[in-house]
């Protein structure tokens, strides 16, 4: 990590090719393409058990695929100085915080443990990203003291910390009332608009992604069915496409 | 079984690689050192008193009648210190120590904790192995030690307390001095700095085995003691027959 990480604004490009994974005899991946240029707010959405999260898993190197490879700005993820080269962020859908630590020592913790910053300045980044996300008064608290959606609040503190150029959000907004999901989708926005992130939502939350995605792509049973501009995901007449983006309550009459 | 032996060796490599940060995780080493005290402390000093009164009420009368008074004392300081204080503490803090680890870590890993570290570029052997593996491979000597001396003087109290034995305190220590040199005692205590290590890399080996959610972290509880203490035993005896030599 030679530049210091307030110069390189730049968000990075992913691209995935051919990937596929097997977990023992279910074929999870079948064969996904797709490319998240610079800058752009992804969306990817699809049923429960598609394997979004098993994607996102790829992307930030915790799997290996079976096939075909992953590209960040171009450099495969098996090359070992990509993960110090550039910085990516994960928000996992459970939050995954630390639970023997405080929420304020989950969001330094990256600073802390790669001595990046003074005590100090830690806690003033610490108290400043909090705000962002609307949790100042929970430095102290437990994870454990923290309802599924202030959880997910601390996990997105904790990737801003890090300066990302690339974030992947796994389902966001699944745990959050609905005013809470427009105040995360803005942040996201924001946040993409300021430092130009990269970022690549996983969300089956339809509003939020038709409200901040720049394209969108519908993913079923480890295939992607349809890809696009948010107006083209909209007309397209993939019937699973249009099952899952119209789906509604039909009222027993 | 073989595919763990040869990953927790390959852990036991890793550790020994990571070494050279422990200066900075010195924090975690000492909070995790004094956590292991505060939790055994007492547990071990109880055993122990007992495990060195039991030693001479079982081998006192006897001698005694045989005219064998003044070996009471070399005997239980010998077993004492040579064998049963490394051996039975390194058992209670693989229960009360290693299993703790192995459930922390277990279900940092069940819970995603150990893939955020990951995704966070912190190296989960430098953050979680390392510090247990440097704080439980110094407290298992000191508390051998200290088991050591509170076994001996379990064994003297029940010496003397006991009418069919009745060797005073101070001649109990005074032919005990005779019989035992410095060399049993660290014979002891090196075995129980190998036994740590056994401890420390047996539970840690959670880290990359758990599977299958919270009730996968029972079972691999379960797991690193009955084999922390099956490879204890087994290491004892290589152990004694090398420092036989
Ligand atoms: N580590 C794993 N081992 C076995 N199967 C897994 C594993 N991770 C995910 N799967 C399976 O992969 C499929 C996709 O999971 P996931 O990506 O979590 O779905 P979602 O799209 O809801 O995020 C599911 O059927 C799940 O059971
Ligand atoms: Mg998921």
């Amino acid at each position: 990590m030679t530049n210091s990480t307030s110069t390189n604004h730049h968000g990075i490009s992913v691209q995935v090719r051919g990937l596929k994974r097997d977990f023992g005899t279910q074929s999870v991946l079948k064969g996904i393409d797709l490319d998240v240029k610079p800058g752009e707010i992804f969306v990817l959405m699809g049923p429960s058990g598609s394997g979004k999260s098993v994607l996102l898993r790829h992307i930030i190197g915790l799997e290996k695929p079976d096939a075909g490879e992953i590209l960040i700005n171009g450099e495969s993820i098996e090359n070992d100085n990509v993960a110090d080269k550039y910085r990516m962020a994960m928000v996992f859908q459970s939050g995954a915080l630390l639970n023997s630590l405080t929420v304020g020592e989950n969001v330094g913790l990256y600073l802390r443990e790669h001595r990046l910053k003074s005590p100090e300045e830690i806690a003033r980044i610490v108290a400043e990203k909090l705000e962002v996300v609307g949790l100042k008064d929970a430095e102290k608290k437990m994870p454990s003291e923290l309802s599924g959606g202030m959880k997910k609040r601390v996990a997105i503190a904790r990737a801003l910390v890090i300066e990302p150029q690339l974030i992947l959000y796994d389902e966001p907004t699944s745990e959050l009332d609905p005013l809470s999901s427009i105040v995360i989708g803005e942040e996201i926005l924001k946040l993409n608009e300021r430092i130009g992130v990269t970022s690549l939502v996983v969300s089956h939350d339809r509003d939020l992604a038709f409200g901040i995605g720049h394209r969108i792509a519908v993913i079923n049973e480890g295939q992607i069915a349809v890809m696009g501009t948010p107006d083209e995901v909209k007309r397209s007449d993939h019937p699973i496409v249009r099952n899952f983006i119209h789906a509604d309550f039909k009222r027993a009459q | 079984m073989f595919q763990n032996i040869g990953e927790m060796v390959l852990l036991f490599w890793r550790t020994l690689r990571a070494l050279p940060q422990v200066w900075r995780q010195r924090e975690k080493v000492f909070e995790q050192f004094f956590e292991i005290g505060n939790a055994s402390l007492l547990m071990v000093a109880v055993l122990s008193f007992f495990i060195g009164g039991v030693l001479a009420l079982q081998t006192g009368p006897t001698m005694v009648e045989r005219g064998l008074t003044n070996f009471v004392s070399g005997l239980v300081g010998i077993s004492m210190a040579r064998e049963l204080a490394p051996i039975m503490m390194a058992i209670l803090i693989a229960g009360r120590i290693g299993s703790a680890m192995a459930a922390e870590i277990g279900s940092m890993r069940v819970y995603q904790e150990i893939d955020a570290l990951r995704t966070m570029n912190i190296n989960p052997v430098n953050y979680l192995v390392l510090p247990r593996l440097i704080a439980i491979t110094f407290a298992l000597p000191m508390l051998v030690t200290f088991a050591i001396l509170v076994g001996w003087l379990g064994g003297a109290v029940v010496a003397k307390a006991t009418p069919a034995i009745d060797i005073p305190i101070q001649s109990f220590f005074e032919s005990m001095k005779i019989m035992i040199d410095l060399r049993d005692v660290a014979n002891g205590v090196f075995k129980s700095w190998c036994f740590a290590w056994i401890i420390g890399i047996v539970s840690c080996h959670q880290v990359l085995v758990t599977r299958g959610g919270p009730r996968g972290i029972g079972r691999s509880v379960t797991k690193a003691v009955v084999n922390s203490i099956v490879l204890i035993v087994m290491f004892d005896y290589v152990l004694t027959r090398l420092l036989l030599e």
